[in-house]
């Protein structure tokens, strides 16, 4: 079953491009991470898929229109944005008597059992809780709501890094199962990549690399090649090469390369499974590297 | 507490199969209004503030009356401070219904709180009625109650004084016909400051929802303008004597006919059949509604500012 399906996604803010023709489709029980630069419509996208903004282009949300059905659709929707969400002004107790007021999927009793768990008192206003106690509160309140879809917008920025690992280890003992499905956008790539089943990078209102972990594994591999063999490795052609500590490490994609197995390459060095936040590095350096050439093919 | 999620069962693909019902929009819409109270708690803490001062006042002036002759109740005339009284409760009502519009959709664009209130199952029609449910029905139903409450208080402590004086209490209380009283000052509460300032409500109320600051200005400065330039053309001020007395709620057969302010006085004003038929009611009502129509279309296209 199909819970996002978009085609030809836009959005123009006066003259800036948020999103261009974004086409997306993802899958019931996947774990979708959103990744990309500052500014390259991530949460213009998820704004479009919760009902936030109106858009060009065509999108259905668990078979809905977000823009003109945000209220029916969020019965089975959950959100949590950056930590600033909950007003500052409401107390816990109040909290949870609205949202089970007015949620028809919201279990009051889960909820309590997550609080529980923390040190937020009933009676505590929001803005007397510090950060990392906003995201678990809110946390126990989207855990507690039996969605099909959550949409998670930067959930853990500002966060230390205990309230971080917490937050994604509650995401996926108590909350994941394989009938939800879960869309996340953050910058700390590394700490969501085990918990990911796919990845899709965003850059200037383009989808411009979607794939999914088990397809990462097996077609990208990174090799921390030896001084000697640098010249023997690069004849492979990488897609991306850097230095760490005066080693080299190139990035092939197996696709591009006829024949090359992963064995003829393991003589070079060590090889690994590239971490997303290189494959994000290689893929959109590629890509600036491509237009700038194109640019420079034009002016010449 | 939801029993139809607490009976739920557990496994995710059978609680997807029994769907639980959907809420009634009643409720929905009780749950925001309480919400706002909430949020909002000037709203009832204002009158109470209001009429504890009264109070405070009135018995100031009926001890003092045991000595001082000149400042006794007249037991002939005993509805003036009953009046004064309900007047300044009307008085901040007005006061603290304004203030709250102006606040109603701005505050929760300022401190991104609209994000987490449309992460939830309530539609912006429901969001919006229940905001505009405050200064329409919440705050008049309230400033009836504690002004009632507090004229109650304020005839037994007049009566209490004119004992301790020696006086008799029978001239205060057949002169002061309590029900009537109140009863009167209902109506004119619904009609005079409920249904007839209902458009400069519900203007305001869409105002709150436009700007990124200064809601105030933009709320008056469309006013003052319209104001400005038929004083410039025409010489006259009829919009700004409309606006006026449409805050204040003085609707033409509320209190116009009366040579005094508050309806107490009896029988003067109620006309309830000629109130209802006054077109400029009616009138006042379809623009109150065009207004939250437009202001719930606002927040359908409104996040945080």
């Amino acid at each position: 079953m199909t819970v996002i399906e978009a085609r030809g996604l836009r959005k123009v803010f006066g003259t800036t491009i948020a999103l261009d023709g974004v086409d997306l489709r993802v899958e019931e029980g996947r774990i979708l991470g959103l990744i990309g630069p500052n500014g390259a419509g991530k949460t213009t996208a998820l704004n479009a898929i919760l009902g936030l903004t109106p858009y060009q282009g065509e999108l259905k949300v668990l078979g809905r229109d977000p823009w003109t059905e945000r209220d029916q659709l969020m019965r089975d929707v959950c959100f949590i944005a950056d930590v600033a969400v909950l007003p500052r002004w409401i107390r816990v107790w109040q909290l949870l008597d609205y949202v089970a007021g007015v949620h028809p999927r919201f279990d009051r009793r889960k909820a309590e059992g997550f609080l529980a768990k923390t040190t937020i008192g009933r009676n505590s206003r929001v803005r007397e809780l510090s950060k990392g106690m906003v995201t678990q509160l809110h946390l126990a309140v989207v855990m507690a709501i039996d969605a099909r879809l959550l949409v998670l917008d930067e959930p853990t920025l500002g966060l230390d890094i205990l309230y971080r690992k917490q937050f994604y280890d509650s995401l996926l003992n108590d909350y994941f199962d394989r009938s939800r499905t879960i869309v996340a956008t953050t910058h700390q790539v590394e700490e969501i990549q085990n918990v990911l089943t796919d990845v899709m990078f965003i850059n200037r209102g383009r989808i411009v690399f979607d794939c999914s972990m088990e397809e990462l594994e097996s077609r990208y591999l990174e090799v921390m090649v030896l001084p000697q063999n640098v010249a023997a490795a690069r004849a492979f052609k990488p897609m991306h090469e850097r230095q760490v500590l005066g080693r080299s490490i190139l990035l092939f994609d197996l696709m591009t390369l006829d024949k090359v197995g992963r064995q003829q390459l393991v003589p070079f060095g060590e090889v690994r499974t590239p971490g997303i936040a290189d494959l994000f590095v290689a893929v959109l350096g590629n890509m600036q590297g491509n237009q700038a050439g194109q640019q420079a093919q034009g002016a010449a | 507490m939801n029993t139809q999620s607490n009976a739920m069962p557990e496994s995710p693909l059978e609680s997807q199969v029994t769907a639980p019902a959907p809420i009634p929009a009643t409720r929905v819409l009780y749950w925001s209004v309480r919400r706002e109270l909430w949020e909002n708690r000037s709203v009832y803490l204002a009158p109470l503030a209001v009429a504890a001062v009264a109070l405070f006042g009135f018995s100031l002036g009926s001890i003092a009356g045991i000595w001082e002759k000149p400042l006794r109740l007249n037991p002939a005339q005993p509805q003036v401070p009953y009046d004064m009284a309900a007047g300044l409760m009307m008085l901040t009502g007005i006061v603290v219904s304004v203030f709250y519009c102006l606040d109603a959709l701005h505050g929760e664009r300022r401190d991104r709180g609209i994000l987490f209130w449309k992460s939830l199952p309530v539609s912006d029609l429901t969001t919006v009625l229940s905001k505009a449910m405050i200064p329409l029905v919440i705050l008049p139903l309230l400033t009836f109650a504690i002004t009632v409450a507090m004229q109650w208080l304020m005839l037994l402590l007049s009566s209490a004084v004119l004992l301790v004086s020696g006086l008799s209490v029978t001239a205060l209380w057949t002169n002061l016909s309590f029900l009537r009283m109140s009863l009167l000052l209902l109506y004119h509460i619904l009609a005079a400051h409920a249904l007839w300032p209902a458009p400069i409500y519900c203007w305001l109320l869409l105002v709150s929802g436009w700007p990124r600051r200064a809601t105030f200005l933009w709320a008056a400065l469309p006013l003052v303008a319209i104001a400005g330039v038929e004083q410039i053309a025409f010489h006259s001020w009829h919009f700004a004597a409309l606006v006026g007395s449409r805050l204040i709620g003085a609707a033409p057969t509320v209190a116009m006919t009366s040579p005094d302010m508050f309806p107490t006085d009896p029988m003067t004003h109620i006309t309830p059949a000629q109130f209802l038929i006054t077109p400029g009611l009616w009138i006042g009502l379809a623009i109150a509604a065009a207004f939250l129509a437009a202001a719930v279309r606002l927040r359908r296209y409104q996040g945080p500012i």
